[in-house]
């Protein structure tokens, strides 16, 4: 018998006991009629080449293994990140559900979120009582400072009217006629999580800054965008601006709600950006977005008002560091101080000191646009060559500007840009045209084990290991927890290679 | 921390008032019909359990209320999430746009043996990622595409299934259609669901759907070659109702088979297309979760004449139990051999109990899942020594709740489709040493200090089901009941006196 209460074996252990092991088999062989071991290994291999990979490239209809998430589920990130917000899914309630778990899986935190439990009958008559209802219930119970509405599919392919409906809900009483509730249109079936972020930012901005008459001072805004890092990435932000003296509003920060102590009591909300700094966010010097990709549509709302606007994709690394601050320093005037100078330097100088480790290692690329720039651009600036560069959601702007990061780069010339292409597209990819290292969110862990390249994880989500996304991967200090992952994973490769008593191991060098 | 401890029947009822007033008055109306507290009932105690409260005065299988933070999903994740998705050798289309087949991926822990990618597909994500001109134009022409190209990529794959996302149904797609002419084209089983999530009141619908398509489309279509070579014998059953999460029906399968059963398909944990072609050349289906099955077995009896039964492998005395129902239904041959597998097992059972009862003895519990194991696992912390404080699904029925009264007693708080508030709320008030939900309820009960376990995913563990799984399960009660990290919630220079010692 496998099991003993002295050694508890679960799922990991359990089914590689004999008994099991021939229960399966006999299973297999009597029951499933399943294909032959033969037949399951050519297939297999065949799979695994250059001809699969063509018919692969040649898909125009299925997507396998998207890394791509869709509009709502951005839209509730984005809301999240302000001051007693709920944010209120119009539609189906099953998204909410699934929103809430997929963020909750990530930041192994809570996700609040409500939805207005759209049903048949609300698809044939609207979802106007669901509305009113939804707003009223929402209202009482969870005592929010603003209700951020988004929508499902349903509610986008049955027309509703958010606008009409919020002002009707209020006209009902609902909720108080002066009580925000900005909203945004989230259609799932255009553009992703990212575009998701931006439509909802944009509808927060509408409704405080709508009509509002900016005085223009010396703050600056910041939209960090949708970022599975941002509770330490937004904490390095702050720190780096107030070294600076620079004053600053986050548009959005959910580095507390998604950030909050043990210590006996549930916080619903937590930190987030007030609503009043919000309101007066209108009147910064400039609004800098952290990820172009997850703003378009927001800063051409902030360029109406005035507003200088910058973007960054997801800078990591030295330069991409560097260039924020400058852009900082040349908006605001201040200088950028000794004591980010000497942050810089040590950065300069781990990389200095593992430079022959990375120096033409070469790495496929996935996930959200603004990361794989910002990834490959900190590669590229360690020596590294990225092989394949893949965002599911990116286009062909964004194409366009990979290829130009790329080519400007002696280290990023044997690259591949794929937009578009989803994570089985990379399958082939990697059997084909293998990397050394593999960097993404750990759906790629399935890469890792059809196609033995080693997986990093630096994006979201991070289901599978804990707390990463406590540790910034943004400016220099950001720089060193990426180049640490990187290193641990080469060198914990080379000791892997190099690990078979007797055969391999000339090379399981003790000091490198 | 709050330490107004509630129990008893009266201080319950006062607290379900308590809870309503936060509500609108008409919320407060629709609510108060899902909250109540157990009484006694005239009715006999259960054989097994020896208890029988009544437990039916909940109403549940309604709408939930808009805004309230319902915890249910929808009618898709009850097919392709539940019931479709654990089919290993078919590729399921998650029709429509990318989410809801993202937000899945690989979430249930339905455990499979294969190659995946090659024969098996499990852990995979199809989508037809439906963009604007795929709802303007229709996605029928896309779906077809699709399926050409499943076939020709995944070559070994025995069938596709067509998972519908709300849109479909909205645009008036007739995937009907595409599935009878794919079928033609490329004759493999095609399967169209119209799971839409907008359907029905929560996951229920959704395995209604699933069960009838599985009726339709598999069953009714026809005489598969799997089929029509598999000679019957007199010990064969099917598992119904079970889903291998962490290795569930493989624990289960294990029993069965050691008391002299054939076990021709599991519904649908690790199951093949084959099993379910076969499952009605069975003698009897055994069915473990009964809300989200009973469809299929009650068709199967009316057209094939197959009995069916529900049993529950959760906790030793369930185990005995059921084992014994069971063989009651076949010959001495089996009633011996079932007789001898509880006699395997008791020395298990009794050191796991010698070892973890003292730990957990007279610990309160309070759940909160889905269809089945709000009851289906009582007796298994019963058997730790366990008491359960308060109970409730997201998506029973009013036979689910009936059945309730077999293992809750009276004094039980009993919450249907419970929301967010409320559940909190009545962790608060009632601080109970452990809490067995969801994900979504995972982080703020373990940030009130309280214990937590995933009772949906058996929080990433399992199997539980079995007397194997019963080790794991006491083992994993323990180490999050007793985990020192509850002691440390409170820094100890806010409490002096602790501090001096």
């Amino acid at each position: 018998m496998p099991q003993s209460a002295d050694k508890v074996l679960d799922h990991s252990k359990l089914f590689f006991e004999p008994e099991y092991k021939e229960m399966l088999a006999n299973k297999k062989a009597v029951f499933e009629c399943g294909h032959t071991a033969e037949t399951v290994h050519q297939i297999g291999d065949w799979t695994k080449s250059w001809e699969y990979r063509e018919k692969n490239l040649a898909r125009e209809a299925v997507t396998i293994n998207p890394a791509k998430a869709c509009q709502p589920v951005g839209a509730v990130f984005a809301a999240q990140g302000y001051e007693g917000t709920l944010p209120f899914v119009h539609g189906s309630q099953g998204c909410v559900a699934y929103y809430r778990s997929h963020l909750s899986r990530h930041f192994k935190e809570p996700s609040a979120a409500v939805s207005s439990s759209m049903t048949e009958d609300a698809a044939v008559f609207g979802g106007l009582t669901n509305m009113v209802e939804g707003l009223a219930n929402a209202y009482a119970l969870y005592k929010p400072k603003m209700i951020a509405v988004s929508t499902t599919c349903m509610a986008e392919v049955i027309g509703d009217d958010l606008n009409s409906f919020i002002i009707q809900s209020k006209e009902k009483g609902s909720v108080p006629e002066d009580f925000p509730v900005p909203f945004a249109h989230t259609p799932a079936f255009v553009g992703s999580h990212v575009d998701g972020y931006d439509n909802a930012q944009k509808g927060f901005l509408e409704l405080f800054w709508n009509g509002a008459e900016r005085q223009a001072d010396e703050s600056l805004n910041i939209i960090p965008g949708f970022d599975g890092y941002a509770v330490a990435n937004n904490r390095e932000i702050k720190r780096m601006l107030d070294l600076m003296g620079v004053g600053f509003t986050f548009l959005g920060d959910v580095s507390e709600v998604y950030d909050t102590p043990s210590d006996g009591t549930y916080r619903m909300y937590a930190g987030g950006t007030k609503l009043e700094d919000l309101k007066a966010a209108v009147n910064a010097k400039a609004t800098l977005s952290m990820q172009e990709y997850c703003s378009p549509k927001t800063l051409e709302y902030v360029e109406k008002t005035g507003q200088e606007t910058a973007v960054f994709n997801y800078p990591m690394g030295v330069s991409a560091t560097d260039n924020f601050l400058m852009k900082v320093s040349a908006l605001t005037g201040k200088a950028i101080p000794d004591a980010l100078k000497l942050e810089r330097g040590r950065l300069v100088d781990a990389i200095a000191d593992s430079q022959a480790y990375l120096h033409g290692k070469t790495f496929a690329i996935f996930g959200d646009p603004d990361f794989v720039l910002g990834m490959a651009k900190f590669i590229m600036e360690m020596g590294g060559e990225p092989i394949h560069c893949l965002a599911t959601n990116g286009g062909k702007k964004w194409a366009k500007q990979m290829d130009e990061v790329l080519k400007a780069s002696p280290f990023g010339q044997k690259a591949q840009v794929w937009a578009g292409k989803d994570l089985w597209h990379m399958r082939s990819f990697l059997n084909t045209e293998p990397t050394d290292f593999l960097i993404g969110s750990s759906y790629g862990k399935y890469l890792e084990r059809d196609t033995g390249v080693p997986l990093i994880r630096l994006t979201f989500p991070i289901f599978d290991r804990h707390h990463h996304h406590r540790f910034p991967t943004w400016g220099y200090q950001g720089g060193l927890t990426v180049l640490v992952k990187i290193l641990d994973a080469i060198f914990l490769k080379a000791d892997q290679d190099a690990g078979k008593v007797g055969e391999t191991d000339m090379s399981f060098d003790l000091t490198r | 921390m709050a330490k107004d401890h509630v129990s008893g029947p009266e201080d319950l009822e006062n607290l379900i008032k308590e809870v309503l007033e936060a509500y609108p008055a008409k919320a407060q109306k629709k609510r108060a019909k899902h909250l109540s507290v157990t009484t006694a009932t005239d009715e006999e105690p259960d054989a097994v359990t020896g208890i029988a409260s009544k437990c039916d005065s909940t109403k549940s299988n309604i709408k939930s209320v808009p805004g309230v933070m319902t915890i249910r999903g929808c009618a898709y994740a009850g097919s392709k999430g539940v019931v479709w998705g654990p089919i290993k050798d078919m590729v399921h289309i998650s029709h429509g746009p990318v989410g809801c087949g993202q937000y899945s991926w690989s979430q249930r822990r339905n455990l499979y043996t294969g190659t995946t990618g090659v024969d098996s597909f499990v852990t995979m994500q199809f989508t037809t990622d439906f963009q604007e001109k795929d709802i303007v134009f229709g996605g029928d022409k896309k779906l077809e595409k699709t399926i050409d190209e499943i076939n020709e990529l995944f070559p070994l794959a025995n069938g596709v299934t067509i998972q519908s996302e709300c849109p479909i149904g909205l645009i008036g797609d007739d995937i009907e259609a595409v599935s009878k002419k794919k079928n033609k084209d490329i004759g493999k089983t095609i399967v169209p669901v119209r799971c839409e999530g907008f359907r029905g009141v929560s996951q229920s619908l959704g395995h209604h759907i699933a069960n009838d398509a599985i009726r339709d489309w598999v069953i009714e279509a026809g005489e598969s070659e799997a089929k029509k070579s598999y000679e019957p014998g007199p010990y064969d059953v099917n598992i119904i109702g079970d889903y291998n999460i962490g290795g569930d029906a493989w624990a289960s399968r294990m029993l069965l088979e050691e008391m002299g059963l054939n076990v021709v398909g599991c519904w649908s944990g690790d199951a093949t297309l084959a099993e379910m072609e076969r499952a009605p050349k069975a003698r009897l289906n055994l069915i473990h979760c009964y809300r989200s099955m009973n469809y299929i077995c009650r068709y199967m009896e009316e057209k094939y004449s197959i009995g069916w039964m529900e049993y529950n492998f959760f906790g030793p005395t369930q185990i005995a139990a059921s084992l014994r129902a069971i063989a009651a239904k076949f010959d001495a041959s089996i009633q011996e051999k079932a007789e001898a597998v509880i006699a395997k097992y008791q020395p298990l059972v009794d050191a796991v109990l010698a070892k973890y009862k003292p730990r957990l003895e007279g610990k309160s519990v309070m759940l909160y899942v889905g269809g089945l194991r709000p009851r289906h696992v009582v007796t298994a912390y019963d058997d730790l020594g366990m008491v359960i404080a308060g109970t409730g699904y997201e998506f029973a029925h009013n036979d689910d709740y009936k059945r309730t009264g077999h293992y809750v007693k009276e004094g039980t708080l009993i919450y249907d489709d419970v929301t967010g508030y409320e559940l909190e709320k009545f962790i608060e008030k009632i601080r109970p040493d452990l809490v067995g939900s969801g994900i979504k309820e995972k982080y703020p009960v373990q940030k009130m200090g309280i214990p937590f376990r995933q009772m949906h995913s058996w929080d990433y563990s399992g199997p539980y089901h079995g007397y194997d799984g019963f080790a794991i399960f006491a083992r994993d009660m323990d180490m999050a009941v007793n985990n020192p990290v509850w002691g440390l919630f409170n820094a100890p220079w806010d409490t002096p006196a602790v501090a001096a010692e």
